[in-house]
């Protein structure tokens, strides 16, 4: 699967994803959630960056 | 499922459901809002069980408190994921229990942490009640350091940083004994050591794991610190020290990553068919 970084427009290749995991752009380091749109096919978006209560 | 960020564990839990011919739904707490004041509105959107497995411990202990409302199972309950979430409140059921747990004094401000560091003495560690990997927890290992230590937390913003959890610095080889609780069943437990440039032994920050057999008297600890926070899939923490194993956290929204490659057995396995039996119930 062929994407585009929302940071830098690098391109990103990925096997297989799902919803929810993390990929890291390896133009500008910047991670990215792939997210699925409404017609069900996927799309990356600048994730969440580490909050003060993560993790258990 | 309930998630924010697919990790290894959300990934094994999706992939078990699977093998199992389980219909699992995995949903994003970022992708939600649910109406609070209609108790059955949105509920067919989640099971009878939900494992909740938010990386944000106060999304996760949120979206609990409003599944429950609606009726549904949550693994694990609000009241433990709250308990688990604090270290204080941790602290209190396992004392409160008889669980030999590390020297805890708490306090609210600078002045009054001082005598709390001074009569637990140094090496003391001090920890934010909630929080976790390790994360602003810090050593203190005299007068002057520890002073400056509570004058920078006094200025961080979050009221919770105001309060002061001191503990006594366990002296303890430098590993520590993570065991994975299902219901009633230890099903992993694991040394983790602490990574090359960290006396922390979190495998988020470095820490490497291999497996450990327990004695028969410390599975009972570990199953009874389970179970005075109210059970559920938890990860119990433990240290050796000189004077005997010491329990020092319950970890709620267990990440068991390292516990499954070091003692390979197949954990996530091991929670769906504890929802499982709980969706019966």
């Amino acid at each position: 699967m062929k994407f585009k970084c929302p940071e830098c427009d690098g391109d990103i290749e990925a096997k297989e994803v799902i919803e929810g995991e993390i990929l890291s752009c390896g133009d500008c380091g910047a991670e990215l959630e792939v997210t699925k749109k409404k017609d069900g096919t996927f799309e990356l978006k600048v994730a969440e960056s580490e909050g003060e209560d993560w993790g258990e | 499922m309930i998630y924010d960020r697919i990790r290894t564990e959300e990934k094994e839990l999706i992939n078990a459901a699977e093998k199992k011919g389980v219909d699992l739904k995995a949903i994003d707490a970022k992708e939600l809002h649910l109406t609070i004041t209609e108790p059955e509105k949105e509920k067919e959107n989640f099971g009878s069980v939900t494992i909740e497995r938010c990386v944000s411990h106060f999304r996760g202990l949120h979206v609990t408190a409003i599944l429950e409302s609606k009726g549904i199972n949550v693994i694990n309950p609000y009241s433990v994921a709250a308990i688990c979430g604090n270290k204080l409140l941790c602290s209190i059921y396992l004392a409160k229990a008889g669980i030999p747990t590390p020297k805890t004094i708490v306090a609210f401000t600078k002045e009054e942490a001082m005598k709390a560091v001074e009569e637990i003495g140094y090496p003391a560690v001090i920890k934010p009640v909630f929080g976790s990997w390790g994360r602003l927890i810090a050593p203190l290992k005299d007068r002057e350091t520890t002073q400056s230590l509570l004058e920078d937390r006094e200025e961080m913003g979050n009221p919770l940083y105001q309060i002061f959890y001191i503990q006594e610095m366990v002296e303890r080889p430098p590993r520590d004994i993570r065991t994975v609780v299902v219901g009633d069943q230890i099903v992993a437990s694991i040394y983790r050591y602490s990574g090359p440039d960290d006396w922390r032994t979190n495998i988020a920050r470095g820490g490497r794991a291999e497996v450990c057999n327990l004695t028969e008297d410390l599975k009972e600890m570990i199953l009874k610190a389970a179970r005075v926070v109210g059970g559920g899939v938890l990860g119990v923490d433990a240290m050796e020290t000189k004077s005997g194993i010491v329990i020092h956290e319950v970890n709620s929204t267990v990440e068991f990553k390292g516990a499954m490659s070091a003692s390979e057995v197949d954990i996530p396995s091991k929670i769906i068919d504890y929802a499982l039996k709980l969706s019966r119930n």
